[in-house]
């Protein structure tokens, strides 16, 4: 069932450009979500507690693609540049700059939207593959680019940067992994909701429009090439945002950390999760950091090959990703109110 | 009746002294998180898949060798459990499977896992958690810093001993020399080129030239052309294998024959003096620490004959002639012996303690006369290599076997 079938079928309200269920979950399911990320780092150790501030992270991160890919139609396997440059902004402020972790973060955005933004200009004359290709030269150039010897003094050229890991603030009584994790979940929580507020805003509906049909958007007054940029700074600036909280959960950057094994990595967690489904992003997210490890554990030699075919696997039966597997959820739970 | 008591008495004295003898070694007994009485858990990290996975040699050497002493009965009576775990050579995948070793499959320390940056990601958290890093699997000088860093230690030379090898066989060979450098743009390049003028010292003005250069370049020409112009007699190519070979070429290009240096990095026949041409390469001088094992002068050998049993029985699937199967071994064996010296104390404290003294100790697949020493002070296991000179299609040993230590 497409999404526009499910409106019809809906019937009579007001019709949204895209009915919030195709974009994201019930409200009890959220709160039952939120309150589950809540509560299980009460319970479990210091290394879960890890693995699942990363999970948000690269939720995120790929979050930020389904934004660009899923809303305004636009492919990138660039994000680990702007990954990197998030990162590395924080951890430079952190340790020349002496900044406060969380104050590094806005800036980091901020630096991301531009770059992104900047990047979008160029990348307006480009669509599909091709647009594919330039956003792929960018994150082979960026680690080359970090390495570069002007940029040695702050970046730490190949050595890469410690990070200091924060201290939970006010004296809290928890250890610096949990406190990061419940930073990372209110600043995930945060843009979540405000990326579900921005495709289901007047900027949404024209990212959609523009990935539906472009010539039918700019003929409604779509300002096509601004919104097409205002994607891909926004898509930057959460990616950006996910590269900050990264480096310091990870406490180090290093150009080889932001390989385009990174960004291919991103856009397979986007795919897995289902292309324009947000909450998916974290499905996906949990794809990439969890199954790689599962192939490692069913043969060391043959992991990638392992994980090449539960990849076939997924995308061979469940086409759309997590989204389709919610969506059959919920129909099965309607059947089951129904008798 | 006296006998009696005497019998009795000497009962008593036994079974106090059997009880005596029992307690103590009760006491001796120490375990961290990671060892007890049938097991000791070993964590390591190495790239299996990426960019890197043809150092996975290593890792699969090093788990064999340790199947090895677990089928002869183990350490002091311990299996050894080797949870070995795939980075990718990411450096945040590596942070990722340290704090799983060390949280989740609670080892006692981590061994040789491989690469500078993956390694330095971790370094800070393995020396706040106090889990021995040992024998890191990089060349990196930093290794060895045992005030700031006293739960990480290195093990194969680093590229700044290396350095101050060719500085010492220069001054020793060619003392009115004139040195012309050739070094990679980053930290690889400059650990050398630190370590040529510490080994040099008071004549680092034997350099004339020291030209970097960016892996970004498509070719390295003019750099040799320029070195050729200083009026260098010694070249000196600290390169990695593709413009190692360029190099090569190109100085045979231009008519430039000085006493020529390559890396040890560099020095694969067939990565970099096949490619570059056999007959120009006679001659050209690197230094190493490592048997080879394709050269048959090691088939006599008592370490290496061990080695090539080894292999034939545990690792059978490998080949006998990668370097990093020989490094594994060495590095496992090396690894084995610390854990041998721990005894029964088998606290993380202890491992760091005996890993640094180490006295002499030899592994098989290492040169005759290189020696394993450590000290409190000391983290860099492995100091000495012997200069080697190309001849026919292979290596040949020449000199005896350096220190890099500068007071030798």
């Amino acid at each position: 069932m497409s999404a526009a079938e499910e409106v019809v079928a809906e019937g009579h309200q007001a019709v949204e450009a895209v009915p919030k269920r195709a974009m994201t979950l019930g409200t009890g399911t959220s709160l039952v979500v939120l309150a589950a990320l809540l509560i299980v780092p009460m319970f479990v150790k210091n290394f879960i507690i890890f693995q699942m501030t990363m999970l948000l992270i690269y939720g995120l991160a790929v979050l930020a693609l389904n934004i660009l890919t899923g809303g305004s139609g636009q492919f990138s396997l660039g994000q680990s540049a702007f990954y990197a440059v998030g990162a590395y902004t924080s951890a430079v402020l952190m340790e020349h700059g002496n900044i406060n972790y969380a104050l590094t973060i806005p800036i980091s955005a901020t630096v991301c939207f531009g770059f992104g933004y900047l990047f979008g200009k160029p990348a307006l004359r480009l669509s599909g593959v091709y647009l594919a290709l330039a956003t792929f030269a960018l994150a082979t150039a960026m680690p080359q680019l970090l390495k570069l010897n002007f940029l040695e003094h702050w970046t730490g050229g190949v050595q890469g940067l410690v990070v200091t890991k924060p201290d939970a603030p006010f004296g809290l009584p928890m250890s610096q992994d949990t406190w990061l994790y419940y930073f990372t979940l209110i600043v995930t929580v945060a843009i979540y909701l405000l990326s579900v507020n921005l495709l289901r805003s007047r900027s949404g509906r024209a990212f959609m429009a523009i990935r539906d049909n472009e010539i039918a958007a700019s003929s409604m007054g779509v300002n096509v090439a601004l919104y097409k940029t205002l994607a891909f700074g926004v898509s930057a600036a959460v990616t950006g945002v996910a590269g900050s909280l990264g480096a310091i959960a990870v406490q180090f950057v290093a150009p080889d950390s932001y390989t385009i094994t990174l960004a291919i990595s991103l856009f397979l967690g986007m795919v897995v999760g289902g292309v324009g489904w947000l909450p998916g992003s974290f499905v996906g997210a949990a794809f990439i950091i969890f199954v790689p490890n599962m192939a490692e554990s069913i043969s060391k030699g043959l992991s990638g090959a392992v994980f090449g075919v539960l990849l076939f696997l997924v995308i061979y039966l469940v086409p759309h990703g997590a989204r389709q597997i919610a969506i059959l959820g919920q129909q099965f739970a309607g059947k089951l109110k129904k008798n | 009746m006296t006998a009696v008591r005497f019998q009795v008495a000497a009962l008593l004295a036994v079974a106090a002294l059997c009880t005596a003898m029992d307690s103590e070694v009760l006491a001796q007994k120490k375990y961290d998180s990671g060892a007890s009485d049938t097991e000791i858990r070993i964590g390591n990290i190495m790239p299996y898949s990426g960019p890197a996975s043809a150092y996975a040699a290593i890792g699969k050497a090093e788990e064999a060798y340790f199947n090895k002493v677990n089928a002869e009965g183990g350490i002091n009576g311990r299996k050894i459990k080797f949870i070995s775990y795939d980075d990718g050579y990411s450096p945040p995948k590596t942070v990722e499977q340290a704090r799983k070793l060390v949280e989740s499959d609670e080892v006692l320390l981590l061994f040789g896992s491989l690469g500078t940056s993956t390694n330095s990601a971790i370094r800070k958290y393995m020396n706040e958690k106090k889990v021995p890093q040992l024998f890191v699997a990089s060349g990196a000088s930093k290794w060895n810093d045992p005030k700031q860093y006293p739960w990480t230690m290195g093990w194969q030379p680093s590229y700044a001993s290396e350095a101050r090898i060719y500085a010492k066989y220069i001054m020793k060979e060619k003392p009115d020399g004139k040195i012309a450098v050739l070094y990679q743009n980053d930290d690889f390049g400059k650990d050398y080129l630190k370590g040529l003028k510490d080994g040099l010292g008071a004549r680092a003005s034997m350099i004339v030239l020291q030209e970097p250069y960016d892996t970004t370049e498509p070719a390295i020409d003019e750099h040799v052309v320029k070195l050729k112009a200083s009026g260098a007699d010694v070249f000196i190519s600290i390169t990695t294998p593709k413009f190692a070979a360029q190099a090569i070429k190109k100085a045979a290009e231009i008519n430039w024959h000085p006493v020529y240096i390559v890396s040890n990095v560099s020095a694969s026949v067939g990565g970099v003096i096949e490619p570059a041409g056999l007959e120009i390469s006679q001659g050209i001088l690197s230094a190493t620490y490592t048997k080879d094992g394709s050269d048959p002068q090691w088939n006599a050998d008592d370490g290496m004959k061990k080695f090539y049993n080894f292999v034939a029985q545990y690792d059978p699937k490998a080949n006998k002639l990668d370097a990093g199967v020989v490094f594994g071994y060495a590095a496992a064996q090396t690894m084995v012996k610390v854990l041998q010296m721990c005894g029964d104390d088998l606290t993380r404290e202890n491992v760091m303690k005996q890993a640094a003294s180490l006295k002499d100790f030899e592994p098989d697949t290492l040169l005759p006369g290189i020696k394993i020493n450590t000290a409190p002070d000391n983290f860099a296991p492995i100091e000495q290599l012997q200069m080697m000179r190309f001849k026919g299609r292979k290596w040949e040993l020449i000199g005896d076997v350096i220190s890099s230590e500068m007071d030798h």
